[in-house]
């Protein structure tokens, strides 16, 4: 659609930019502040300039923790994007099944994250919990609180089980969106099941799948409530996320010189992996004409 | 022969659709399940018999959650600042959804990115400045500014997902308003809002969602007051340790809002999660 040209709209997103300033603006600056100073408590704050920058760029701390992260949200992208896919094509296309497989599969993502763990500690503890039992007497050796490997597993099949509905929900919008001529046609060519897929489905599911891509990049990327309920990050500091890190220096340890410039640089990641997905995310939509 | 194969074919696949859809529903709802059965379950049955079903069933769990005021108090507390910040969100986020449907405008691009970085901040970054932030202009430990926080990310949500909506609104129909002497406001409301009611809805759900399912948040900004029926999961679990048996009925309530808010947005879901933007 063609836009109007019209410095007024300004008026229109003013209230929303007082508001997001207010609660955005404000706090980043107090972030940028700490970040520059310390402080030998009484509110007395030196300049420290980049000191703290220089320290967290050299501290292993961060990079174990920014790694662990990276791995993470590798992990759950690599299953839960094929997955969700996978689900969304073997949904029921219309009628009662399908309404119920939607209000089924939205469940697990209103769960509060705390919850979500609580859930979890309890499904796989191995005294009281189904699955932790069931591995029990499997013969399987398991326990999410000492081994890191087990932890791990732990924590990404809740988080699979927590966010790929996000991704099944939206590539499933993404095929009720694709006419039934398009199917008519490929059947007259006929395509196989893979061509089908490749050169129809997938095509039309690109612009959702970006953006199932950037949400769950982006809040694996902030992962902080599930993993600290049920393994705390744990055992030793394996599961030990960014913001897990982040929260015990900022509020526990009360660092807030380092605390701020590791919150700065880990913001300008996510800022600029967000962002080349944002420009990829436009070109598309411009390239489809919408 | 050709069609009879083509049929086998397509039943052979409506099969195979059916297990894999039952296979992954039953993966979702088997912790949901056993959360459900530890709720109706005594304590010391939960830790000596392993049950697959409660021998015993009982519901002192759920009594004791809705007996007791700092139990149910947290329900009140999250229901009160979920609907502030759903109806704040909303009601900043639609004229500017508008303005970005509709205009072009001085930095308009920039300032849209900039409100999503907003939804990309992790909430950990912010947790100590809005602590301070709050604290300082004396709203620490109210339900408005949990509200107010949670806006950092629901606002450019909603925004994000309105103009996705409003963008399959003609533009001719404004012009027709403008035309036939509707002003703005009326226009909009009497005209606009209700083209647009679906993507209002899903808003509204989404802000909802994460505003109910937030924790780090509503728990560094709050301590008696306007506490959060997650926090004092947390906090309970961490002083007394062992009582599963209502940790999972609490789990259990928590789950029912949501369930209900999911019922009625059912066919507006797989749009609302597309932004609108199929």
């Amino acid at each position: 659609m063609e836009k109007t040209v019209n410095q007024k709209a300004w008026f229109l997103v003013i209230p929303m930019l007082i508001l997001v300033a207010f609660s955005a603006v404000i706090p980043l600056m107090t972030v940028v502040n700490y970040s520059v100073q310390d402080t030998f408590g009484n509110n007395q704050f030196f300049w420290a300039g980049l000191e703290w920058f220089d320290e967290m760029l050299h501290s292993d701390r961060m990079w174990d923790a920014l790694g662990r992260q990276i791995i993470f949200s590798a992990i759950i992208l690599a299953i839960e994007v094929p997955l969700g896919i996978f689900v969304a094509l073997n949904m029921p296309k219309k009628g009662f099944w399908s309404s119920l497989c939607l209000v089924l599969m939205a469940l697990p993502l209103l769960v509060p994250w705390n919850v979500v763990g609580t859930i979890w500690q309890i499904f796989g503890r191995v005294d009281i919990g189904l699955l932790g039992h069931t591995l029990e007497a499997m013969g399987i050796d398991y326990n999410y609180t000492s081994d890191v490997l087990d932890a791990w597993v732990t924590v990404i099949v809740m988080d699979v089980w927590h966010w790929t509905s996000l991704v099944a929900l939206l590539a499933y919008a993404g095929l009720q969106s694709i006419p039934d001529a398009y199917y008519q046609a490929a059947k007259i060519d006929q395509a196989s099941r893979w061509k089908v897929f490749r050169y129809i489905e997938l095509p039309k599911m690109q612009g959702v799948l970006m953006i199932a891509i950037l949400l769950r990049f982006m809040d694996s990327f902030m992962i902080y409530t599930e993993p600290f309920v049920v393994t705390g990050g744990g055992p030793g500091n394996a599961t030990t996320f960014l913001s897990i890190d982040l929260v015990k220096m900022a509020i526990g340890q009360f660092d807030l010189g380092p605390a701020a410039a590791f919150s700065i640089m880990y913001f300008l990641v996510i800022l600029l992996i967000s962002w080349v997905f944002y420009t990829v995310m436009t070109n598309l939509d411009k390239r489809e004409g919408k | 022969m050709a069609a009879q194969s083509a049929a086998r074919g397509t039943g052979l696949r409506l099969n195979g659709k059916a297990v894999v859809m039952t296979l992954y529903l039953v993966f979702l709802l088997l912790p949901i399940y056993w959360l459900l059965n530890m709720s109706l379950k005594t304590n010391s049955e939960i830790l000596n018999v392993f049950s697959l079903w409660p021998r015993d069933l009982t519901f002192a769990n759920y009594r004791t959650i809705l007996t007791d005021p700092s139990w149910y108090m947290g329900y009140v507390n999250s229901l009160i600042y979920v609907v502030m910040n759903t109806v704040i969100s909303l009601t900043v986020a639609l004229p500017a959804a508008y303005a970005f449907s509709r205009y072009s405008f001085m930095g308009d691009k920039h300032l849209f990115f900039w409100l999503l970085t907003n939804r990309m901040a992790p909430p950990a970054v912010f947790a100590l400045p809005f602590f301070q932030l709050y604290s300082s202009v004396g709203l620490f430990d109210t339900h408005i500014a949990v509200a107010l926080a949670h806006c950092l990310f629901n606002v450019p949500l909603a925004v994000w997902i309105l103009e996705g909506f409003m963008r399959g609104v003609p533009k001719e129909i404004d012009e027709t308003a403008y035309i036939d002497g509707y002003g703005f406001g009326r226009f909009f409301i009497r005209i606009f809002m209700p083209l647009i009611a679906s993507g209002i809805g899903v808003a509204a759900f989404f802000c909802f969602m994460f505003s109910w399912v937030e924790l780090l948040l509503s728990r560094t900004l709050t301590s008696v007051n306007a506490k959060p029926i997650a926090a004092t999961m947390t906090r309970t679990v961490s002083a007394s340790g062992l009582d599963w048996g209502v940790l999972a009925a609490a789990g259990v309530l928590t789950i029912v809002p949501g369930a209900l808010v999911i019922y009625f947005v059912r066919n507006y879901i797989a749009k609302g999660f597309a932004l609108g933007r199929v």
